[in-house]
């Protein structure tokens, strides 16, 4: 018999399609898990709406669900409960050790240029917050661009959303 | 969901969908390499609000998403003439993508405020990915407010945003069939 807890078990060990460093679970993106005779629901908020890695993620899951035996039901869901801010405690520092420098926190307003080109981003290399903004757009949507001028090194900053 | 409202979704995915293939027109040859990526990005986001939008009135009309998309004739599409103009000029690129976004973040505004919460959550989570189009916006209209180039161009183009929904230019039928050529090209019935 599955359980819930299995299911989560199973979904934690799915990587992100873009970022392997972290989990679908470690993303944030997975809202709910309901069991129920045979049949595992998933609630799945997307990232970003154009993410072309949704459907892969969505494939992935399907098919962990299957293999614990139960039949999958993946719901899409499109509202603004998806933040960065659900990134886990130990998502983010996966993705600070490889690189990526995890978002600042989402604020009531949306982010304004004069902070993203403010002296707060800290680099995930060297740890200094002499950064400057590169690129406002990134490799994914979901990054930008920035350069550490103490390390000399370009980084890749998650946008907060 | 009443029709008007799914009408009024139908008309913003519309100038989602065009306006971001408009905008991949830059991938690779934009002038700048930040500008290549930044265009590529917002062509993309706007294309994943297109189909989002699109997916909310295919439910209300029992069609699908890709249906909506791309198998209407061009001159059922609701979009604004503003979107559907090939620009190949990167004053007017960045005039378009200045109005554009300014008046779609009114509209957001608008939507967020919807008594339908799906239309409302949706509208919350696209304003979220549109602030940083803005942003961008922004940061060009602060760098070329002064060029006299950009300012004629912003004024030509501004009357478009309003203009153009019922009949459209020969521009989107030649972008309509570069955009639909592979989906036309399989037989009916074709599953992607």
């Amino acid at each position: 018999m599955v359980t819930a807890a299995r299911v989560w078990e199973a979904l934690a060990e799915i990587p992100d399609p873009e970022i392997p460093v972290i989990s679908l679970v470690d993303l944030g993106v997975i809202r709910d898990v309901a069991v129920e005779s045979g049949t595992v629901r998933v609630g799945f908020t997307p990232t970003f709406l154009g993410c072309p890695a949704l459907e892969v993620m969505r494939d992935a899951m399907a098919e962990r669900i299957r293999e614990l035996g139960a039949e999958p039901e993946i719901e899409v869901v499109t509202d603004d409960s998806w933040s960065t801010d659900r990134i886990t405690a130990e998502g983010r520092e996966k993705l600070r050790t490889a690189g990526f420098a995890p978002p600042a926190p989402r604020e009531a307003s949306a982010p304004t240029l004069v902070q993203l080109q403010s002296n707060v981003f800290r680099c995930p290399y060297c740890g200094s917050t002499d950064t400057r903004l590169e690129n406002i757009f990134g490799p994914t949507p979901c990054r930008s661009l920035r350069y550490c001028a103490s390390c000399r090194q370009p980084f890749e900053q998650f946008k907060t959303i | 969901m009443n029709e008007s409202e799914a009408r009024s979704l139908l008309e913003i995915a519309d100038d989602e969908l065009i306006l971001g293939w408009r905008d991949s027109e830059w991938t690779g040859i934009a002038p700048l390499l930040e500008e290549d990526v930044a265009f590529s990005s917002i062509a993309q986001n706007e294309i994943g609000h297109a189909r989002a939008l699109y997916e909310l009135v295919a439910r209300e009309r029992g069609t699908t998403a890709d249906e909506l998309a791309f198998d209407r004739a061009p001159n059922e599409y609701r979009n604004s003439r503003l979107v559907e103009l090939r620009l190949l000029d990167w004053e007017k690129t960045i005039a378009r993508h200045w109005l554009y976004e300014q008046a779609d973040a009114e509209r957001l505004e608008r939507l967020k405020r919807s008594d339908n919460a799906e239309v409302a959550g949706l509208a919350a989570k696209i304003d979220r990915e549109e602030a940083y189009h803005r942003m961008h916006a922004k940061m060009w209209f602060d760098r070329l407010e002064d060029e006299p180039r950009f300012t004629a161009a912003v004024d030509e183009l501004r009357p478009l945003l309003d203009e153009g929904r019922d009949e459209h230019t020969p521009e989107l039928g030649e972008l309509w069939e570069e955009m639909t050529m592979v989906r036309r090209s399989q037989p009916a019935g074709t599953t992607w």
